[in-house]
């Protein structure tokens, strides 16, 4: 994409070519205004195109295996650990990692902060794939996926934590479809559709706070029904809950920093100036809400040992596993955030943020894989297992970037007038 | 004037009956808070003093639910050499257990212990389970989605998963021979190939008193306890030892609260969240946009 832009090609921004002859089509929007051959050119120079390619034919592979020999054939068929990488890594680790959609979008609608406007669509993206990806975690883990909307319709248990995570989701899926709808709306042309999404946008955020809060502390009730299974330290009966909440608001947060990032390395021809000139300030920004979020975990983590009376289990192998964890994944990123914010160190914020999402993964994991059944065997997932999982975080890649490229996300659509004058 | 206040005194005493009977309906729900499982449910007492681990309980239970043929035949006790637990194909195991200081091992059998409040039932988000008032935990396995929560959420390791069906995997575990033999009045296919007595079937509150009786007058041979009167809110079988119940395999850590208790701490935070969430965060944008209001209204009058 960069030679062709130094070759004179212009990102395709508006409805119209530049002296106004030509409206593009909804084909040139999605060929980004380059002809079929310059499309295909440029994707086959791309590397990383051809990293995926290898990973989708090995990969798609194992997945297709999956459906065509069952579970059984893709994973060691446990029953002492009947969740593992898929939801081990696809769902609760995909979703914390995804609550930047309703951080952001509180920041903007609800508390009016206009100034992170540049990055709240890339933030209800971030959250929107996600989720979208954790469901297809789901459906690739769940013995008979077509059944899926049962507890929606067939049969119904109200009362367990898993209805309450699926009717969440899967409204809360909607409610963020609908906020991402402007930007479809603009880049189509059509304005109708924009305002009335925009007539209800405070409805739809604050609905988005509640399912956020209600399914990001649902996934950590769901081990509370496991209480002599999951590692005490990693494991509290009145604040599961509000841990998975609490660290899914930094979790969300860093990733933004660690998406908008890479956007700005790998993509910047897409972004345009507001984007750009604005990330520095917003990384900082978000890198203080990331930074109170970790402060809040870390007294709410010392305050459930207390209450548990778990200080004993400090002193064993697990404890000084859990003390990495929180040492690595929490305190770390938190005084390294401190600095870049006092010392206005974008860069230093960015390696903070990475590392809080590397320590979010690491707890999720912990909580439903490594200290599961502490008192047994480890599993050790399978390698179909392991390959399943890398394909769908790959199709989720370039998903992220098949929308990136096209909708106006990193960059603002032009409106006709702007664009005539 | 009269008949007003005709209506309004019907008015009143309407709504007093109405607030009469919420508080009688939540009086009626404290005492359900503390669910002691069905009355005249049944249940299985296990004595392991007389096992001798002879794996008939296991024939009869493969035979009973048309369960395949295992790998090794029932009558090779070589398989007691390793520990197993339930699984798609066996819904009870015998497994042996040296004991420290006693001459010979014990044997327990394994199976659903069929809480009184189980929680793999209060875990199922498409309501798969239902607790008999027979005692017996049954599973429907035409709404399972597949979730297997219930697995993670057995305290005993119980619920099994049919991971090789590509169609139709289904959970696994014993359901008491409800279909067959306890719907019907009678006793599982285990207890009665039992040639050693070790299952007493009957009544669970019969079961206890037989329990007591028999530890009281062998106080010399039996551990001073019934495993599952009271762990996780009581099961339907329940296990009498002459060892410590850790030494034969038991969790002995699991208290006495149903699992649910752990799981309700989250479930009162809910309809909190659903009601206050929504006035706040209202409230908070108000507040929070409130020096707006007055520029966009001159914005508006320029």
């Amino acid at each position: 994409m960069k030679t062709l832009i130094a070759n004179g090609k212009i990102p395709l921004a508006q409805h119209y070519n530049e002296d106004r002859s030509i409206m593009w089509t909804a084909k040139d929007k999605l060929l980004l205004g380059l002809s079929l051959s310059e499309y295909l050119a440029q994707a086959f120079r791309n590397p990383l195109n051809w990293l995926f390619a290898v990973i989708f034919t090995f990969g798609g592979y194992v997945t297709i295996t999956r459906f065509v020999f069952g579970l059984g054939y893709v994973t060691h068929s446990s029953y002492d650990y009947p969740w593992g990488l898929f939801l081990g890594f696809g769902l609760f680790v995909m979703v914390p990692l995804s609550a930047s959609g309703f951080m952001l979008g509180t920041t903007v609608e609800v508390f009016g902060r206009d100034d992170f406007k540049p990055i709240e669509r890339l933030a209800l993206l971030n959250g929107l794939l996600g989720y979208l990806f954790a469901v297809v975690f789901l459906q690739v883990d769940l013995g008979q996926p077509w059944r899926l909307i049962y507890p929606m319709f067939v049969s119904l248990g109200p009362a367990a934590v898993l209805f309450l995570v699926a009717w969440h989701v899967a409204t809360y899926l909607s409610v963020q479809v609908a906020e991402l709808v402007p930007a479809f709306a603009e880049m189509m042309g059509m304005p109708k559709l924009k305002t009335f999404i925009k007539s209800m946008i405070l409805g739809l955020t604050i609905a988005g706070i509640i399912l956020s809060t209600l399914h990001q502390g649902a996934l950590g009730a769901l081990f509370t029904y496991a209480p002599g299974k999951v590692h005490p330290l990693w494991y509290s009966a009145p604040f599961q809950w509000f841990h998975f909440f609490v660290s899914s608001v930094f979790a969300g947060l860093s990733m933004l920093i660690v998406v908008s990032t890479i956007c700005k390395k790998t993509m910047a021809w897409r972004c345009d100036r507001n984007f750009l000139d604005n990330l520095d300030k917003l990384t900082l920004g978000l890198a203080k809400g990331a930074t109170l979020a970790l402060i809040t975990y870390l007294v709410i983590k010392i305050i459930a040992i207390a209450h548990d009376g778990d200080w004993g289990y400090l002193a064993s192998g697990w404890g000084q596993w859990y003390l990495l964890e929180m040492g690595a994944g929490v305190i770390l990123p938190m005084i390294l955030f401190t600095i870049s914010i006092r010392n206005n160190l974008p860069g230093l914020a960015r390696f903070a943020a990475f590392i809080a999402v590397l320590g979010i993964a690491l707890n999720r994991l912990n909580t439903a894989l490594f200290t599961f059944n502490w008192k047994m065997y480890q599993e050790i997932p399978h390698w179909r297992e392991v390959m399943i999982c890398i394909t769908v975080y790959s199709l989720y890649i370039v998903t992220y970037r098949f929308v990136l490229y096209r909708l106006p996300i990193l960059y603002t659509w032009k409106k006709d007038e702007e664009a005539a004058s | 004037m009269k008949a007003m206040n005709r209506r309004k005194f019907l008015k009143g005493s309407l709504l007093g009956g109405v607030a009469a009977s919420v508080v009688s309906k939540s009086k009626n729900a404290d005492a359900s808070a503390s669910f002691g499982g069905y009355p005249d449910a049944m249940g299985v007492l296990v004595d392991l003093t007389r096992c001798v681990g002879c794996r008939s309980c296991e024939a009869a239970c493969n035979k009973e639910q048309g369960l395949p043929a295992p790998a090794q035949p029932f009558d090779d006790l070589s398989v007691l050499d390793h520990k197993r637990r339930t699984s798609e194909g066996a819904y009870t195991v015998v497994n042996q257990y040296e004991i420290t200081g006693q001459d010979h091992p014990l044997f327990r059998k394994i199976q659903c212990n069929h809480c009184n409040e189980p929680a793999c039932l209060t875990s199922c988000f498409v309501n798969a389970y239902t607790k008999t008032p027979e005692g017996a935990v049954i599973y429907d396995a035409t709404v399972c989605v597949g979730c297997r929560t219930c697995m993670v959420a057995c305290p005993f390791y119980i619920p099994a998963y049919s991971y090789s069906s590509v169609l139709n995997p289904i959970i696994k575990k014993c359901i008491f021979c409800y279909d067959t033999r306890l719907k019907f009045g009678r006793p599982p296919a285990c207890v009665e190939a039992c040639p050693r007595e070790v299952l007493t079937f009957g009544k669970r509150k019969d079961l206890i008193k037989i329990g007591n009786n028999r530890i009281a007058n062998h106080s010399d041979l039996y551990e001073d306890h019934i495993y599952g009167e009271n762990e996780v809110g009581g099961t339907s079988w329940m296990y009498l030892s002459s060892a410590p119940f850790e030494e034969v395999g038991f969790d002995t850590h699991l208290g006495t609260q149903p699992i649910l208790s752990y799981v309700k701490e989250f479930l009162t935070v809910v309809p909190m969240v659903l009601t206050i969430w929504p006035a706040l965060f209202a409230g908070f944008h108000l507040l929070a946009t409130r020096k707006d209001k007055p520029k966009n209204e001159e914005k508006s009058k320029i």
